[in-house]
């Protein structure tokens, strides 16, 4: 701390100094270069619902990764800074923000509160505000506990009615409370046909304690496309939808993971039926904020001035069926950042597409594991730490600290480095030896990867990795 | 000129057998672990008669010059003993010859009996082994930490955390209290300990006696001045009569420097010995209470700084993982190369120079009463891995014999057990086999019990080929009591 603000004094004396020195003659400059650190308030690209007419900031405020305040003990629980969160969303409203998402499952069930608390402090004309009938508990999933949702939604985030209402993440799977495993349409219908709850929202709808209903998707295709369905037979009628998008997902998603669907399908879909849709992950949980070396070269290369992350942001947020990217922005420099990218919107041209195509497939190429860290599904009841096992994997290959042959120069170092970072990141007892291949997170994972089978693989690894580094030492 | 080269030599001496200890990364001991296996005790246990006829031979040239640059215990005496500033504090005290041997008798006796760890409380380079594992590694570990700390800030990989625990309360304690003691006596009387408790003082005192270099007073130069006298701090110059009792002489050289009249000189000297051997009262130097008190505290320090670490344990948002309990084992492991519970019991002199080696945090002194501080293992927070034999390569006794990677993945140290009712296969009905995964000799494989493929399996052992690393145990994720649990064996078996 202490050095901080002597760094603070000494860097203002400085600058005072220099200015002082250079007087009148830069102050021109001097006002350009404010004009760069601060985004412009009054330039948000918007987009039209075309259904309410609701002119919707481009950016959307994603409120699943607030802050935290600074903790004593790491066991202490996870407390939200409301004070950062109350700046945070003054600053975004300030700038044109006018979006906001939340969900009771998000921040341990503690982000809707802090959100209402944010928000109530403006004008309830002045932000739309998104959540979600959350399905992650089947304890939660009875016609009487989803109503309660929705009523204590409204209490915490103390409005009278939501904008934006999201049937939460459909097409995953889950285990009921008896421990049975039901697949995505028995999931789907036991959490909002069979209790009725869909039907009942759209009678809130109607009595005004709604304005729009739509849908979350991720995983099971089958579910994305009955839903639609419905909506061109008229059965039900989709405000709006949130895919996952980004330059990565657009074409790499079945790739990646063949039971997940690429995000051109999902967009046209919507597209052909003049859905507006919602991005979620349009930087993967920060991992394409995260890129290999040799990709920033290329991105800085083209734009040195532009942010890695801005790429991903003005990729998500050009296509014009886009109405809102959502990004949850937990420091202001985030939100700051993202501004700048939005105030106004620079389309991704033709010759920028193909390059960020190309980036997708350099990234896809690394096999990293697509884990945005989303702790969907922690806890692990055997302790793991599945986020921090993942991201230390995926941080290694990004470093470059895979290592690959044993005969290679660089595997002594890359040994030495994966092992120290891995307990570093990861307590040895919450590693992926561990792992008893229980399958509780299976249902959870959004991104749909087979966790213990990665668990198993990282495993062996590491194993390998201990084992030939004794064999190494002795010979030399 | 002696002062000054044996300072020097017990500076460095000093500085490196204390890193050797502090040493958690297993690089210094391809260096340094000579240095442990010099002291002379453990080369007696270790039967290793060149080092002994060695450090025999050198007594009987030098003199007791082992007790001020080689003895780690003695150095760090001398350097407590800087603490009282108080000059010429000393003055002669009769030998205590009958303190000695008995003590000396009772060491032996001990020994031979095969209670290894009660004569471990008395032998100097162990005592040192305890102090350093138990009091300094910790801060040593701290201070790396915050190093890691530093390192994990700015990306880079130089440093790497390591938990901080006490493996052993008794060994702590016993450790903290032989400091205590020590230090105490060091900083009233200087070399007390080594001059009536020590048992390699006994024996190279007694060798020392008719060394050929030594110190000698120059009657005709003396002026009676007793400079010498009051700087000895083995208490063994009598200017009364002249004489030096060179079996506690420890050949430190300040009664040649003390003296202005160039009377006391190291030299060669075939004259024989005068030893005076009347008892008389004793020297009449109160303790500094607050010295005292200081150290004490300082070693409350160092706990209190070991219990605060323990608490940062668990991070939020992740389930809590409940502490595994060590199961009874019926017979302790010991470590592959220690050949048999009984050969480690007669060896080890309990140094703790394995337990501050092991990477894994598996050994541990002992708290059993018979091999109290030996080296024990337990696979709570790790297992013995197929890749490690650094306790095998430091132990300077013998206790734990140096074995190759390839003898280790051969020596049956015990065998694993399976515990039905805590395996979650049978209570929870769910596959898991995590132990049969991580076998590394292949010895478990998972079968459907009563062949029926309904019901989820479990593990099968083939003791035949189990070597008791522990990895089952260390992974088995029923918790407090893991459903696999390793069994010690007596006598090690060659597999």
């Amino acid at each position: 701390m202490e050095r901080r603000e002597f760094l603070k004094i000494f860097g203002g004396a400085t600058v005072a100094s220099s200015a002082l020195l250079t007087a009148c003659k830069k102050n021109e400059q001097e006002e350009q270069l404010k004009k760069q650190s601060e985004p412009p308030t009054d330039l948000m690209t918007m987009r039209k619902n075309p259904a309410t007419g609701d002119n919707v900031s481009l950016l959307g405020y994603g409120m699943m990764r607030l802050p935290n305040l600074p903790k004593k003990v790491d066991t202490d629980p996870d407390v939200i800074d409301q004070e950062m969160v109350n700046r945070q969303v003054d600053y975004a409203i300030e700038h044109g923000v006018n979006y906001f998402d939340t969900s009771p499952a998000y921040c341990q069930g503690k982000s809707e509160a802090a959100t209402g608390e944010a928000l109530s402090r403006h004008g309830r004309s002045s932000y739309f505000v998104a959540t979600k009938l959350s399905n992650f508990a089947p304890q939660t999933w009875s016609r009487e506990a989803s109503q309660e949702m929705f009523r204590k939604s409204l209490e915490y985030l103390k409005v009278d009615y939501i904008d934006y209402l999201l049937l939460h993440a459909i097409g995953g799977t889950s285990r009921d409370l008896n421990g049975r495993d039901l697949d995505s349409h028995q999931t789907f219908n036991a959490r909002y046909m069979d209790n009725g709850i869909l039907d009942w929202l759209v009678e809130q709808k109607a009595a005004g304690k709604l304005r729009n209903l739509g849908f979350s998707y991720h995983g099971d295709i089958a579910i994305f496309d009955m839903l639609l369905q419905w909506h061109d037979e008229g059965r039900y009628h989709w405000d709006f939808v949130q895919i996952e998008l980004n330059y990565l997902d657009w074409n790499y998603a079945d790739e990646i993971n063949p039971s997940n669907t690429d995000a051109v399908y999902l967009y046209n879909e919507l597209k052909k039926r003049n859905i507006p849709a919602v991005i979620m992950e349009p930087l993967l949980g920060g991992r394409l904020a995260k890129v290999p070396d040799f990709v920033v070269a290329k991105m800085k290369a083209q734009r040195p001035e532009s942010s890695i992350a801005s790429w991903a942001f003005r990729f998500a947020g050009t296509p014009e069926g886009v109405m809102c990217v959502l990004s949850g922005m937990t420091y202001m420099e985030h939100l700051r950042d993202n501004l700048f990218t939005y105030s106004p919107l620079e389309p991704i041209s033709a010759d920028e597409d193909a390059f960020l195509m190309e980036v997708a497939r350099d990234i896809y190429n690394l096999k990293t594991i697509p884990c945005n860290e989303c702790n969907y599904c922690m806890p692990c009841p055997y302790g793991l730490n599945i986020p921090g096992i993942f991201s230390h994997y995926n941080k290694m290959i990004q470093e470059g600290n895979l290592p690959q042959s044993r005969q290679s120069e660089t595997y002594k170092r890359q040994r030495r480095n994966f092992l120290i970072g891995y307990d570093r990141s990861v307590p040895r007892l919450r590693q992926a030896d561990h792992c008893v291949a229980c399958g509780e997170c299976l249902s959870h994972c959004p991104q749909r990867i087979d966790i213990p089978q990665q668990m198993h693989k990282i495993d062996v690894m590491v194993e390998n990795l201990k084992r030939n580094g004794a064999v190494e030492d002795k010979a030399e | 000129m002696l002062r000054r080269i044996r300072t020097f030599l017990a500076a460095i001496v000093f500085l490196l057998i204390t890193l050797l200890f502090l040493d958690f990364t297993g690089t210094l001991h391809t260096y340094l672990g000579w240095m442990a296996k010099v002291q002379f005790l453990p080369a007696v246990l270790a039967l290793n008669v060149v080092v002994v006829a060695l450090l025999v031979l050198l007594t009987f040239v030098f003199g007791r010059i082992y007790c001020s640059v080689i003895c780690p215990l003695g150095i760090m005496q001398d350097l407590l003993a800087r603490l009282n500033r108080k000059k010429n504090r000393y003055a002669y005290s009769p030998a205590r010859n009958t303190l000695r041997i008995v003590v000396f008798v009772v060491f032996v006796a001990v020994l031979i009996a095969g209670f290894g760890s009660l004569a471990a409380l008395l032998a100097p380079y162990s005592s040192f082994g305890r102090i350093a594992q138990n009091l300094l590694q910790p801060i040593y570990l701290a201070l790396n930490n915050l190093l890691a700390m530093a390192a994990e800030h700015f990306g880079s990989y130089a440093f790497y955390e390591r938990e901080i625990w006490i493996r052993s309360l008794p060994t702590f304690i016993i450790a903290a209290i032989s400091f205590a003691v020590i230090a105490f006596l060091a900083v009233r009387g200087g070399r007390t300990y080594c001059n009536t408790l020590c048992p390699v003082g006994t024996v190279l005192g007694y060798i020392s006696r008719f060394s050929i270099f030594k110190v000698v007073i120059d009657e005709e130069k003396c002026r009676n001045c007793r400079k010498c006298e009051r700087n000895c701090k083995a208490s063994c110059i009598d200017i009364k009569n002249h004489t030096v009792d060179y079996s506690r002489c420890v050949a430190c050289g300040n009664c040649e420097k003390q003296c202005l009249f160039d009377a006391i000189k190291y030299k060669l000297s075939l004259a024989s010995p005068q030893v005076v051997n009347k008892e008389s009262d004793k020297p009449s130097d109160s303790a500094d209470a607050g010295r005292r008190n200081f150290l004490i505290g300082a070693g409350l320090a160092v706990t209190s700084v070991t219990l605060a670490q323990e608490k940062k344990k668990v991070d939020g948002g992740l389930a809590i993982i409940e502490d595994k309990v060590v199961p009874e084992r019926t017979t302790p492991l010991t470590p592959p190369g220690s050949l048999s519970a009984r050969n480690m019991q007669q060896h080890c002199t309990a140094c703790q120079l394995c337990v501050s080696e092991c990477p894994n945090d598996v050994l541990r002194p002992s708290t059993d009463l018979d091999k109290l501080m030996q080296p024990t293992m337990s696979y709570e927070k790790g297992f013995c891995r197929p890749e490690c034999n650094r306790c095998s390569s430091v132990c300077p006794t013998g206790a734990i014999a140096p074995i190759t990677l390839a003898d280790k993945s051969s020596i049956q140290i015990g065998h694993a057990v399976w515990i039905k009712k805590n395996c979650i296969a049978v209570e929870q009905e769910m596959d898991c086999g995590n132990c049969a995964r991580h076998c590394p000799v292949g010895a478990i494989q998972m079968i459907h019990p009563d062949k029926d493929e309904l019901q989820p399996m479990i593990p099968a052992i083939d003791e035949s080929r189990c070597i008791g690393c522990g990895a089952c145990e260390y992974v088995c994720p029923a918790r407090p009591f893991s459903a696999i649990y390793v069994e010690g064996h007596e006598v090690h078996k060659v597999n």
